[in-house]
């Protein structure tokens, strides 16, 4: 590479280096597009090309009973174990290192035709926030299946994760991340998905604990007619840092695309970085795409960053939009709802689970909504004692 | 009866030059089923005279009392003036990002009245309350004031006046953005409401034009912090003809 190619800056998201090699990645230095907004410094354990498998200490205990039991579990030997590797491209360092140290990836995969009422869960959990864990994850929906696959993770750990998600054709296949973590985990995933002619992908992210928890969802709509629903749910608190790089690739006719994160922020140094990539690329005629970040400071002391991009390479399109808005929660509010009578504690409840609970409800699994509505309580809870954000220009 | 009183009322703001006194002793008694119009120009004081009664925080109370049956106001958080039945139109609503309408009055009405409404008969007044201010019932599914034009935000003020049945209503300039199609709808709320609770109401207004449709028992000119006169209703007839020049001038 000369020096002059290695610094025009990428302009296509699709045009993004890749690599399986880490020795291909420098070591970010934080000026890059993908990394200028993250907390390197945090994640600096997954930068670390290091034998991370038959250490004697795992990081993650996987519970992954119930999908064993249904048979949905399929075993998955070495690198080269088909369907790996079939869509899934590292685009980052973690990435990189998460699938040369992984050896033997989880593979998920539902049968052709099946469909599967109850939600497979599994549970991750971490087991030490010292140990540096990397992992790859195939789910794959064979043609004309259902199902809903939950991966819900707790615990400590510095964790780098790939997950490859496959949806053929006519399957129709939901895809939620729960990052309910320790506040000393660190946290890097890349999901990477596919969906083929006529099939449905709904890819829903929630983050709620966790220090630094970047989680980069991709969904290439490759197939006629294929659609994606991408949602995604973080609340930071003093000293978190949420983050999600989200990119949405219309590459096959009449597809469709949803996307729509909400990120709530408070306390001291509460962090969330939103980035959201549309491609709608030459051959996508009749795409419906759409994008939209909102995010909701309650709090003095918190910094949010939000950009979406959109590109188009077509001009025969049913439509194509995107929207960024960031609210605060201030003074001004909470004297209005108080004045009516609310008291200033059911007041941010208000306002709160008002903002979040538009993604919580497109979950639908009980259990998970049931654990989300706990954790924001604990956010109600440790935010009853702050004020509310100054009044912007004040 | 119920008598909300205040009395002698000093009010200053915070300014990058310092603490500015707004109000300079006012003295008002407003009882159950009284309208009482305040009016005056830009500046006077009228809209610190309303946000002192909610207890906004920018609002410092120097001296004085404002008092609702005895109770002292001034000692009540700002959630607690508005149980104890003090409600205030403002404005300048804020959007409230998240909070639909309809959760919103929800809210607002269980936390006055300590229990949840009763859900077929709550619906049922708030339907009947956003038909008698026109306003289409797609508004509950809305987030408070977001979108909504100036006179959206005043129907959904005395839309809350009217579902919330406070004692004592402080109108800040409702009338303000209104056409008059708009001005006769609100206006009519504003006479219903009085008339079914025997609410009190003080209406902050700049122009007399509110007044053919809400007519006021008494009429007070705010001048520079202070009530420069008071009369009846003839008052106000006066203050179309002459204006406010004849206060300012005296008043340099």
């Amino acid at each position: 590479m000369t020096t002059a190619e290695k610094f025009v800056p990428i302009q296509t998201r699709s045009e993004r280096p890749t690599s399986f090699d880490p020795n291909d990645y420098e070591r970010p230095t934080g000026r890059e597009v993908n990394w200028k907004h993250t907390d390197l410094r945090r994640l600096a354990p997954l930068l670390v090309d290091e034998e991370t498998e038959n250490v004697g200490r795992d990081g993650i205990e996987y519970d992954v009973a119930s999908l064993e039991a249904g048979g949905y579990l399929v075993e998955s030997a070495g690198h080269d174990a088909a369907p790996r590797g079939e869509l899934f491209l590292p685009e980052d360092l973690p990435s990189a290192i998460a699938w040369k140290r992984c050896a033997n990836a989880l593979h998920v995969q539902i049968p052709a035709g099946v469909a599967v009422d109850e939600p497979l869960i599994a549970r991750l959990k971490g087991l030490g926030a010292d140990i540096h864990a990397n992992a790859h994850i195939i789910i794959e929906a064979l043609p004309g299946s259902q199902a809903t696959v939950v991966l819900h993770h707790t615990g400590s750990v510095a964790y780098a994760q790939n997950v490859e998600i496959i949806v053929r054709e006519n399957a129709r296949l939901n895809v939620v991340t729960v990052q309910d973590w320790q506040d000393d985990t660190v946290h890097a995933s890349a999901h990477q998905a596919r969906v083929d002619d006529g099939a449905y992908l709904k890819h829903i992210v929630v983050s709620f604990g966790g220090g630094v928890v970047r989680v980069n969802p991709s969904v290439r709509l490759h197939g006629e007619g294929s659609e994606t629903e991408m949602y995604g749910v973080s609340f930071a608190d003093a000293g978190q840092h949420m983050e999600n790089q989200v990119y949405m690739f219309h590459e096959g006719e009449n597809t469709v695309g949803n996307v729509l994160y909400k990120d709530a922020l408070q306390g001291e140094g509460a962090r969330s970085v939103w980035i959201g990539d549309v491609l709608i690329g030459a051959d996508a005629v009749g795409t419906d795409s759409y994008e939209k970040n909102q995010n909701l400071v309650l709090t003095d002391g918190t910094r949010t960053d939000s950009i979406p991009n959109l590109e188009i390479k077509n001009g025969n399109i049913e439509g194509a939009g995107h929207a960024s808005a960031t609210s605060r929660f201030d003074d001004e509010h909470m004297f209005y709802l108080q004045s009516r009578g609310i008291s200033g504690e059911e007041a941010r409840r208000l306002v709160v689970i008002g903002f979040l609970m538009e993604i919580v409800q497109k979950i639908g699994i009980e259990s998970i909504e049931s654990r989300i509505a706990e954790l924001i309580e604990e956010e109600l809870a440790a935010g009853a004692e702050l004020a509310p954000a100054s009044k912007a220009g004040a | 009866m119920s008598v909300l009183e205040i009395k002698d009322l000093k009010v200053s703001i915070e300014t990058d030059a310092g603490p500015k006194q707004i109000l300079k002793g006012v003295d008002l008694t407003i009882n159950s089923d009284q309208i009482h119009a305040i009016m005056g120009p830009n500046g006077s004081g009228k809209s610190t005279l309303a946000y002192a009664i909610a207890g906004h925080p920018r609002y410092n109370v120097d001296s004085g009392s404002i008092t609702l049956d005895g109770e002292d106001v001034l000692e009540m958080e700002v959630d607690e003036r508005a149980q104890a039945g003090l409600f205030l139109a403002m404005q300048y609503p804020v959007e409230i990002p998240g909070v639909t309408v309809s959760n919103f009055l929800r809210t607002a009405k269980t936390a006055l009245t300590g229990e949840a409404p009763k859900i077929r008969e709550w619906v049922g007044d708030v339907r009947e309350a956003m038909d008698s201010l026109r306003m289409d019932s797609s508004f509950q599914e809305r987030n408070v004031n977001e979108g909504f034009s100036g006179g959206e935000k005043k129907r959904h003020e005395i839309l809350q006046m009217e579902l919330l049945r406070p004692r004592f209503a402080v109108l800040d300039e409702t009338d303000s953005g209104l056409d008059i199609d708009a001005l006769r709808v609100v206006s009519e709320g504003v006479n219903r409401v009085k008339q079914a609770n025997k609410m009190g109401v003080l209406l902050i207004t700049h122009y007399t034009r509110i007044l053919r449709y809400i007519q006021p028992d008494f009429v007070h000119v705010f001048v520079d912090g202070r009530i420069a006169e008071e009369g009846g209703r003839e008052l106000a007839d006066r203050l179309e003809e002459e204006g406010y020049d004849r206060y300012l001038n005296a008043s340099v």
